[in-house]
């Protein structure tokens, strides 16, 4: 009786496995929104015939609230942004191309926010709600998402410490992306960060922003280097490039730094007084970075002797509190509601990361007597206001910049991209292209809850996709093509071959072999997961019968996912 | 307080405003060198300049190198050996590079500001202080991009690099070195993972699906914009060429790759003669280790023996088969080790004052240039004091550069709208032949 008992319990475990394994591979292929997509999209497809593939659509939160309180004044500045873009095409005489689809916006988004394009399982689930909730309700499940603080914080973290190592011991990078991520998750307001980055005191593995500091000890013996931080403060929370000045007044016109109206050159004096606000941040042993008196000496261009400077700001003097800690003075003169270049700073930092490039020549380099394009005035107006970086980047991701269509029915010009006539093609940074291979070599979203095995081979492939592609580094926008070891890589590496292949357990296409009812489904779900769009009719003629001509329907996928890969649309936002 | 860490040039300065359009001058670069790779026929009939740089990563020491001082207190366990130079000795851990010590002059006081590993290689390797605005290309870059030629295979590559190979800067990722690892594996990504038929028509449905891609989108997106055509053509021309034989170590005779050592720095120096040979103009071979805050003497004595038999027979190579007149091989890392030994019987980081060694393409041979005190003072305040004759990186870089036939202090547009200099040095006429 007892061996029949636990027989019994054998079976029910190994039939609960197989179920559970089955569900696993099926989920995501479900087509529990046939009807509507019949409607919404030109893929005229029946549902899939396992019914254990339904995805419960209760699993992807969607809603289409707004992710701001303040929906009102959010529209409001949506449209002064749209309005600015409008009047701007209009004087230049260009004509905008149409809106994009929401799977493209959508993909941008995902791109920009975290990093990938959209899983299979999201296009499910937001297919389940009516086409006008779609990009909102993606929006909002987005900036919810840890893989959003993430992304960001690494992204942050290169404009803010650099990509590089930094000195051993007293530079814990990891640490400080983590501090970053709980900030981003935690939706802290942007001048708050900066200030707690400025005035930074502490252990670099006690209190993680420190490490803002200690990643400039390797250049000043140990302590914070105050040139280099001078440097960075004024780059990338500024958007200021004052380098020059640190040897020499500027004779060219090239840095222009006083208050409106009595714009003049920038000195040297104007760098080392604004080093000298760090010159306060003391090594203390064991107790780490610790506040002390500014002490500053220079000995400038073209004088025999070193002097004491005082720290000083090169503009809006009258921001500066008087009395207090030197960076506490500098954190308060940086973040000032009225210091507008702060929020300039920001907001051009945030439309980079959101586009993939800057709206301006540079994004750290935004001159105090240069406008910014007229659609991003409306942004700083209302960042200074608010200091919200997820109601920033909502209003980006819904005005009509970043919504209009890459394609016209007109000849497009470098001058439309230029000024978002049409949405600019940019091309994917490396780790958003091996983000990109392993989400779509899955079905489902994978996050911080995918099994321990999905989440290793992702890191796995990335930092050796990585390796081999090439990081760029700080220059996260940088304008250059495709090189040929990228190209091999794309064409021969392993990473795509192993995420293209027919594993029936871990690989889409192994999910889609099985699973696809017939080869026209499973050409669009390929579509869906690599290139985040339905194949036109035409496309979906040819690869159907591609798939037709080979004998192995198997490999005939692999060559299909590899395709897909391999395009310009794949590697490139658009 | 501080070093005065110049971050740029002040007579290097054009207006902002007169520069705009030097950032869209860099796609156009990088279009025509991908042109250059798809084109056929060689265009300069003389014979042109390589480079191969033996880059000794972690901060070899000069005084278990090329600079011994035995029997003085900081003098260590290292002996002096005599060279075919006269009144050259260097140390007993190189017995056979010092039988070829004619063939170059050895550097015994270059100098830098920078101790920081990572810091003190980007100096060395671009010639400049990192500067946070710009990335500076290496001496490789410069020399692929100053002479753009017709060849299958990448023209600079770094053979087991590790932290930080060689790069193009500001003259773009195209001029980055092509990176391989052992020469006795396979060049990574050369071969399809699928057989010839498949792989045609996987290249057949892309090209299909490019044209589709390409409509209505950006004028001319491919040749202005994405390069996808451009790069992906020269990658095939790559898979198919047979000047890819060149990375191919194991067709050299067991003893011609015994006598470069059976270690991947000794076939990566061997793998550097057969690529120059087959027209790649720099080729940079790393070997590690050279970090030795502990134990100093047996650790860069292990590093001595496989550097010995690679230099060796590299030079001996390079000389059997007339290249070495138009192949400079430089030989050193990114800063030497400190006099002073410590408790742990290691030597640390010291930018004041260390080695590099030159041979080939115009290097003055059997010479010597600068040298460091047997009995340094040591003040830290003045650490040049206890150097002869310092040479700072930029005039090192100019020398090299001079050597290769590049016109050093010339200006190129960066793509900030800087102007700058290709090296802020001055060549070491000292170090140049006639």
């Amino acid at each position: 009786m007892k061996q029949f008992f636990t027989s019994i319990a054998k079976w029910s475990w190994f039939v609960l496995l197989v179920l559970v394994a089955f569900g696993y591979m099926a989920s995501g292929l479900s087509d529990s929104s046939e009807r509507r997509r019949r409607v919404d999209s030109p893929a005229k497809e029946t549902s899939l015939a396992t019914p254990a593939a339904a995805i419960d659509a209760a699993e992807v939160e969607i809603t289409d609230a707004p992710v701001a309180v303040e929906s009102g004044s959010l529209a409001a500045v949506i449209d002064a942004v749209n309005s600015a873009r409008e009047d701007h095409l209009a004087e230049l005489g260009l004509v905008s191309a149409e809106p994009a689809d929401w799977l493209t916006v959508c993909r941008r988004m995902s791109l920009a926010l975290v990093g990938s394009g959209v899983s299979l399982e999201e296009v499910r689930g937001l297919e389940n709600l009516p086409p006008q909730r779609r990009e909102s309700a993606h929006l909002k499940n987005l900036l919810r998402d840890p893989r959003f603080h993430g992304y960001w914080a690494e992204r942050w973290a290169r404009y803010i410490v650099g990509a590089d190592e930094g000195p051993f011991i007293v530079y814990r990078r990891r640490r400080f992306r983590h501090w970053l991520t709980d900030q981003l998750a935690a939706n802290r307001p942007y001048d708050r960060i900066v200030t707690d980055l400025i005035t930074a005191e502490g252990l670099w593995t006690d209190r993680p922003e420190v490490n803002f500091l200690t990643v400039t000890f390797d250049s000043n013996d140990g302590s914070p280097d105050p040139i280099r931080l001078a440097a960075r403060t004024s780059r990338a929370f500024l958007g200021l490039r004052i380098d020059c000045l640190q040897c020499h007044n500027d004779f060219l016109g090239n840095v222009n730094l006083g208050d409106a109206g009595k714009i003049r050159e920038g000195t040297q004096a104007d760098f080392h007084q604004l080093a000298a606000f760090y010159s306060s941040a003391k090594t203390n042993g064991l107790q780490g970075v610790r506040t002390g008196e500014a002490e500053y000496m220079y000995q400038y261009l073209d004088e025999t002797e070193e002097v004491e400077v005082t720290p000083a700001v090169p503009y809006a003097v009258e921001l500066l509190p008087e009395q207090g800690d030197a960076r506490r003075r500098l954190a308060t003169w940086v973040t000032h509601p009225d210091n507008r270049q702060f929020s300039r700073a920001a907001v051009s930092r945030f439309w980079a990361l959101m586009f993939g490039r800057s709206a301006t020549e540079a994004v750290d380099n935004l001159p105090l007597d240069e406008p910014l394009p007229p659609m991003l005035e409306p942004l700083v107006d209302d960042f200074q206001k608010h200091r919200d970086i997820r109601r920033t980047i909502e209003i980006i991701a819904r005005s009509d910049a970043f919504r209009v269509a890459s394609r016209a029915t007109f000849d497009v010009t470098p001058q439309h991209e230029e000024q978002y006539a049409v949405f600019p093609l940019t091309r994917l940074r490396a780790e958003q292209v091996a983000g990109s291979i392993v989400q779509a070599s899955k079905i489902k979203s994978i996050t911080r809850d995918s099994s321990f095995l999905v989440q290793l081979i992702r890191y796995g492939s990335i930092n050796d996709f990585l390796e081999r592609y090439g990081d760029l580094g700080e220059n996260e926008f940088s304008k250059d093509g495709i090189t040929i070891p990228q190209r091999l890589l794309m064409l021969n590496g392993d990473m795509l071959r192993e995420a293209g292949e027919l594993n029936p357990v871990l690989n889409a296409t192994g999910h889609i072999n099985l699973f696809a009812r017939d080869n026209p489904q499973a050409v669009n779900t390929l579509f869906l997961c690599l290139l985040n769009r339905y194949p036109s009719d035409e496309e979906r003629q040819y690869f159907v019968d591609s798939i037709n001509e080979c004998d192995d329907r198997g490999q005939a996928l692999e060559d299909l996912y590899w395709t897909l890969a391999n395009s310009t649309e794949f590697t490139w936002n658009h | 307080m501080h070093d005065n860490q110049l971050l740029c040039d002040p007579h290097a300065h054009l207006s902002r405003r007169t520069l705009l359009g030097a950032g869209g001058a860099m796609l156009s670069t990088i279009a025509n060198q991908l042109a250059w790779a798809d084109a056929t026929g060689v265009t300069d009939k003389s014979r042109p300049k390589n480079v191969i740089l033996l880059w000794l990563e972690g901060g070899p020491s000069q005084l278990e190198t090329f600079d011994p001082h035995p029997g003085t207190p900081y003098g260590g366990e290292v002996q002096a050996i005599k060279t075919t130079t006269s009144d050259l000795m260097i140390a007993d851990t190189l017995p056979l590079t010092a039988e070829r010590m004619h063939l170059g002059s050895v550097v015994r006081s270059v100098t830098s500001k920078e101790g920081d590993h990572q810091r003190a290689i980007y100096n060395i390797k671009s010639g400049y202080r990192p500067d946070p605005t710009l990335v500076h290309p290496s001496i490789g870059s410069i020399l692929c991009h100053e002479f753009p030629e017709s060849l299958d295979i990448p023209r600079h590559i770094s053979i087991t690099p590790l932290t930080y190979p060689a790069r193009g800067g500001y003259f773009g990722p195209v001029f980055d070195a092509f990176k391989i690892g052992d020469p006795q594996n396979p060049v990574p990504d050369l071969e399809s993972p699928v057989a010839e038929g498949r792989f045609g028509r996987r290249m057949k449905d892309l090209r299909w699906l490019e044209e589709r891609f390409r409509a209505g989108r950006l004028r001319d997106m491919d040749i202005n914009k994405t390069l996808h055509k451009a790069s992906t053509d020269a990658a095939l021309k790559m898979m198919s060429s047979e000047q890819v034989s060149a990375f191919d170590v194991t067709n050299e005779s067991k003893s011609t790759r015994k006598k470069f050592g059976d270690t991947p720095f000794g076939r990566g120096c061997l793998a550097a003669t057969r690529l120059i040979t087959a027209g790649v103009r720099c080729v940079e071979v790393t070997l590690g280790g050279w970090d030795s805050h502990v134990t100093n003497h047996s650790l860069q004595a292990g590093r001595c023996e496989i550097l010995d038999a690679a230099l060796s027979a590299l030079l001996d190579r390079l000389l059997e088969q007339d290249l070495l007149e138009t192949t400079l091989v430089v030989c050193g890392g990114e800063f030497g080790r400190t006099p002073r030994i410590n408790p742990a019987e290691g030597r640390d980081h010291w930018p004041h004052g260390f080695s590099t060694f030159l041979a080939g393409c115009g290097i003055r041979k059997g010479g010597v240039y600068g040298a460091t005190a047997a009995d340094p003072k040591l003040d830290p305040d003045k650490p040049l004091d206890d150097v002869g004759d310092p040479i700072t990186i930029g005039d090192l870089h100019a020398t090299i550069l001079s050597s290769l036939g590049v016109q050093y202090d010339r200006e190129e547009q960066t793509p900030i709208g800087r102007p700058l200099r290709l090296s802020e040095g001055e060549p070491v006429v000292g170090l140049l032949a006639g």
